[in-house]
């Protein structure tokens, strides 16, 4: 019995080690002769794989990093200016370094701020309901709330809010990779400058319907009044077709459009709280977002 | 607001499953009659612990939307009491159950997703775990205890001791017992008769269609008769494959399972006969005397093989 | 003749309830409301260009937009009076567009136009001056899918046409708009349809009617004789037998090949409605432009359903007042059919060329159920009428392999619904596919411009 048992555990072991030995030979035989710095540089990228950059996946980034002449029009939008800097130390290029974009939602139609007219009783992804109709909402703009943009984000960094239905943006996970941006049907999310210290201004509304039409639908909409261009000492708000946008290049932060924005469309965040001056009107809620 | 259709059929999975239950009630009753109530004793406990074990896993283990009671684990657990001994422990057939609901159906996902027949793997997990329990089939109209060798069993072993099948099918029943199930076996397979009309039923309710039963009966009958042609003292003739054992409950309510089976027409017919051709090889060749639980796991692996390549014609191509 | 044995198409296809709770009511005209909004678009193609603006006195019958471009259509002011603005309008897609709203002051038509009821025989013999007139009078494809008729009364070079094909299947439980056009103005769809078989050459015409409307046959054989180029053909009742591919098929034995190429006159086919025959005898005979048509407005709760005469820019609204009022427990108020048809957010919504019917349905039947996992019965492949496997379309739009999608021909989907109707376990099959579709169809243009 344990001669038989003595065998048996000897062949299988001969034969793991004939199949090893075999495999290992022709692992060296048909090896891919890879350069060893792409292993390298695709160490330090995030891995994960968001296609930000264009390439299909990191690997594909590191490949294209190698093949370069230099690192222009290469950057890892997760891994930001840190890991390129990495990249560019392993490669002898010179270091690119772009200013650090974020997700920023505009949209502030709260259930609150803008009233539901109709149900929509279909496939709950924003895809479908789009191609369905204009929204629940009197505003054909805005946001639908059904969460293509959460099921998409491979940072887990939005999610749509119980009580507005309205994405949050998680500012310390979010890498700006952009594939929100395009799973919104509405083109809602846009990638903006984080700004310092994560300041941004930014209109929190699309709407192009007449400023009536668009208050009617949404309190919280720009109503393309134009006073925030009047108000900007920088030129950096333009009002096309019933709406403004600041150009987030030109923006120096200095908030007076805020002030006068009479629907409170324009937000700003990461700014300390204004002091309170007992004569200035504001004309309106000045909705000033605060930590987080 | 939604885009089209606004109007639906009306049709729902518990409506078809539900319709499955009630035709099998005509081979459940026949299984009582001739088996007494320890068949139906045995179908109780199988559906009572499926439809347990289906609603613990959803409600407690995956945290998911609950659909024990939509019919599908009540078929389950009827079709594994029917392809066991109606003699089989109680313990058995809950583990029975278990394998069946949790191993091949929840773990894949639920309904729509498994890829095998779970009553089937509950039957065939219990004959390879415990082929004497799984093997012991009772008397048919008999008192407690007494055991006998049902057809296929008495062919299996008198072909393998040298008999000739002429004498062999001087020890089974006659045609009209077999047809009408006067005979030894598992809870719901004796009685094609029963079977048959509880599929009329089916049709007519256009819950399934002809294709895969059909097919696998042909495919027994053919392929039984070309090997009873060469050979009639070794091979039995097609009848007796098509009357006896779990043929009929094969075609008529296993292989026509809607997940495990190929979606179009043509594929169904592949995938019938390629059963009924395998399930005689297994009973002729093979080292147990039914093959049908077999056929129909091993074909369950090639649908969706079946499906790619038969596509229905495109109108207009 | 009428041919006897009943045809039909040769795969798929469902047998919903007919509903035709209004077969019975003669066609009714509707009073016009206080205001009309008048969409800019309401065909196929391009807008049509304004010819009017705020503040312009119109004519009923008046021109008010230009087709603009080959594959366009005139816009013709449905009542008398003063535009007031340009207003952006919710139509049934769900999406506002642009309409001219005209607030009513009468009902003066302009000259020219005949308004005496007696049947006008003689037909123009000049192709080109009969297309001339259809386009002029602005007429499109009152079917539903608002193809401008002059365009398809013209064949397309390289194309040979051999028959014209009359559908007057109405296939769409509930729709009774052309079933009784068939039986109150029979004699002017038959001349409507020798002025097209005229324009195209044609010396064969077949109505195509489906075997419920018993009475649709009977009468329009009675106004045939034995050499009659027109002839009819009974249909087998099943959904969906109006559908161009479906009723080619039936009537010609012929297969229209998928689209985006495949269109009827591929198989030497060419297909009208029966309204739209209608509205072009009374553009070529009467010099009428489409300003009004038939609608159905229906629904198992509303109180009497009935077959409008409307024109074209009232409020759905006043339809649904004239049938007796919106139900209570009304939950969707569909423009089309119930397999077809668009849920409109708003009963503000204007009537368009394109409306054919409105249908009414409760809160409980109007709601949808749950989708569950697919249980891979197959019913959804043995209900397409094209051959497809919707099952498999979703399950690859879902996870977005739209390459594989466009391999299994997602783009040959009709959009039929039988599908979705018949899904046991609740999918919304048919609103995946479409979402493939519309993504195949952007990834194929983008490849071709390549």
């Amino acid at each position: 019995m344990s001669m038989t048992l003595l065998f048996t555990i000897l062949t299988l072991c001969l034969i793991g080690i004939f199949a090893a030995i075999i495999l290992y030979i022709i692992a060296q035989k048909f090896k891919v002769e890879e350069d060893p710095r792409i292993d390298a540089v695709e160490e330090v990228l995030p891995s994960a794989n968001c296609g930000a950059c264009g390439y299909p996946g990191c690997r594909a980034f590191a490949e294209a990093c190698i093949k370069a002449d230099s690192l222009e029009g290469l950057f890892c939008v997760p891994g930001g200016n840190e890991c390129m800097a990495q990249v560019a130390h392993l490669l002898g290029h010179e270091a690119v370094a772009q200013d650090p974009k974020i997700a920023v939602v505009r949209c502030n139609g709260t259930v609150e701020n803008r009233a539901h007219v109709t149900q929509y009783d279909g496939v709950k992804t924003c895809a479908i309901c789009a191609q369905t109709y204009s929204g629940e909402t009197a505003c054909a703009y805005g946001c639908l709330g059904l969460g293509d943009c959460e099921t998409v984000c491979p940072f887990d960094a939005i999610h749509i809010d119980v009580k507005t239905q309205l994405p949050v943006v998680d500012e310390d996970k979010c890498t700006a990779c952009g594939k929100c941006v395009t799973a919104c049907p509405k083109q809602i999310i846009e990638l903006r400058k984080r700004g310092p210290k994560g300041r941004r201004v930014w209109i929190s509304c699309i709407n192009h319907d007449k400023g009536g039409a668009a208050r009617k639908a949404c309190q919280a909409a720009c109503i393309g009044c134009g006073k925030c261009v009047k108000e900007c000492p920088f030129d950096a708000i333009v009002l096309e077709n019933n709406l403004a946008y600041i150009d987030f290049e030109k923006c120096k932060l200095c908030r007076k459009c805020v002030a006068v924005c009479p629907t409170g469309a324009i937000h700003e965040i990461h700014f300390p709280p204004r002091p309170v001056k007992s004569q200035e009107t504001t004309g309106g809620p000045s909705t000033a977002v605060s930590e987080g | 607001m939604a885009l089209s259709p606004h109007e639906y059929s009306g049709q729902s999975i518990s409506k078809l499953m539900y319709a499955v239950v009630i035709s099998l009630l005509p081979a459940m009753a026949v299984g009582i009659y001739v088996f007494g109530w320890a068949a139906l004793s045995v179908t109780v406990t199988a559906v009572v612990s499926c439809v347990i074990f289906e609603y613990v896993l959803q409600a407690f283990v995956l945290k998911r939307r609950i659909t024990a009671l939509d019919g599908s684990a009540v078929i389950t657990g009827i079709l594994l009491a029917f392809n066991v001994p109606s003699n089989l422990p109680f313990g058995l057939i809950v583990i029975g159950s278990f394998v069946a609901i949790v191993v091949a159906k929840m773990s894949f996902g639920g309904l729509g997703n498994n890829i095998f027949n779970p009553a089937l793997v509950g039957r065939v997990f219990l004959l390879t775990s415990f082929p004497v329990q799984m093997t012991t089939w009772p008397k048919p109209f008999a008192v407690d205890g007494v055991t006998a060798a049902t057809p296929l069993g008495i062919m299996k072993e008198g072909v393998a001791a040298g008999s000739p099948v002429s004498d062999l099918m001087q020890q089974v029943p006659s045609y009209l017992d077999l047809f009408l199930g006067k005979t030894g076996g598992c809870i719901g397979e004796v009685s094609a008769a029963a079977l048959l009309i509880g599929f009329a039923f089916l049709l007519w309710r256009k819950v399934v269609t002809w294709h895969t039963p059909v097919a696998m009966l042909v495919g027994v009958g053919m392929f039984s008769g070309i090997l009873w042609m060469i050979d009639p003292s070794r091979f039995a003739n097609p009848v007796f494959h098509l009357l006896s054992g779990g043929v009929m409950l094969g075609a008529l309510y296993m292989a026509t399972d809607y997940v495990t089976s190929p979606m179009t027409p043509r594929g169904m017919m592949i995938f019938g006969g390629a059963i009924g051709i395998l399930s005689v090889l297994i009973r002729s060749f093979g080292a147990y005397p039914e093959g049908v639980s077999f056929a129909i796991l091993i074909m369950n692996a090639f649908v969706p093989l079946i499906d790619k390549f038969c596509k229905p014609r495109r109108f207009g191509e | 003749m009428t041919q006897h044995t009943m045809k039909s198409f040769p795969m798929g296809g469902i047998h919903p309830q007919d509903h035709k709770l209004s077969a019975d009511q003669a066609i009714t005209s509707l009073p016009v409301t206080e205001t009309v909004s008048v969409f800019f678009s309401q065909h196929i193609g391009a807008p049509a260009t304004p010819l009017i603006k705020p503040g312009d006195q119109v004519k009923t019958g008046q021109l008010i937009a230009e087709s603009a471009g080959f594959i366009s259509a005139n816009i013709h002011s449905p009542v008398t009076g003063t535009v007031v603005k340009f207003e952006e309008v919710m139509d049934a897609s769900g999406y506002k567009k642009t309409a001219a709203v005209i607030k009513v002051a009468d009902d003066e038509w302009e000259d020219g136009i005949d308004l005496t009821p007696d049947l006008k025989t003689d037909i123009p013999a000049d192709p080109d001056l009969i297309r001339q007139k259809v386009q002029k009078a602005g007429i499109v494809g009152l079917g539903g899918a608002t193809f401008p008729t002059h365009v398809k009364l013209g064949v397309p070079s390289g194309k040979a046409a051999e028959v014209l094909l009359v559908n007057g299947v109405e296939c769409e439980p509930y729709l009774t708009a052309d079933h009784r056009l068939m039986l109150e103005k029979g004699r002017e769809i038959l001349v409507g349809i020798r002025i097209a078989l005229a324009a195209l050459g044609l010396k064969k015409a077949i109505i195509g009617i489906e075997n419920n409307k018993p009475d649709a046959i009977k009468y329009l054989q009675s106004l045939l004789t034995g050499e009659d180029p027109i002839s009819i053909q009974a249909l087998k009742v099943r959904y969906p037998q109006g559908g161009e591919r479906q009723l080619v098929k039936a009537l010609t034995g012929r297969e229209i090949p998928p689209p985006p190429r495949g269109l009827p006159i591929d198989v030497g086919a060419v297909v009208l409605n029966v309204a739209t025959c209608k509205a072009i005898y009374d553009a070529v005979q009467k010099n009428k432009p489409l300003i009004e048509r038939v609608i159905t407005v229906t629904g198992c709760s509303i109180q009497k359903p009935s077959n409008f005469l409307a024109r074209i820019g009232v409020p759905i609204q006043s339809l649904i007042d004239a049938a007796g009022g919106l139900p209570e427990q009304t939950g969707k108020v569909i423009s089309g059919g119930p397999m077809m048809g668009k849920s409109l957010a708003s009963l503000d919504c204007p009537v368009t060329k394109g409306t054919g019917g409105i249908v009414v349905f409760d809160a409980e039947v109007a709601r949808r159920q749950d989708m569950m996992d697919c249980i891979r019965c197959g019913k959804c492949v043995s209900v397409c009428p094209l051959g497809l496997e919707p099952y498999l379309l979703a399950a690859l739009v879902e996870r977005n392999m739209l390459d594989r999608a466009e391999a299994e021909k997602i783009t040959n989907c009709c959009e039929c619904a039988c599908c979705t109707y018949t899904c046991p376990s609740s999918r919304s099959l048919l609103d995946y596919i479409r979402l493939g579709k519309t993504a195949v169809l952007k990834a194929m243009r983008e490849r071709q411009q390549k």
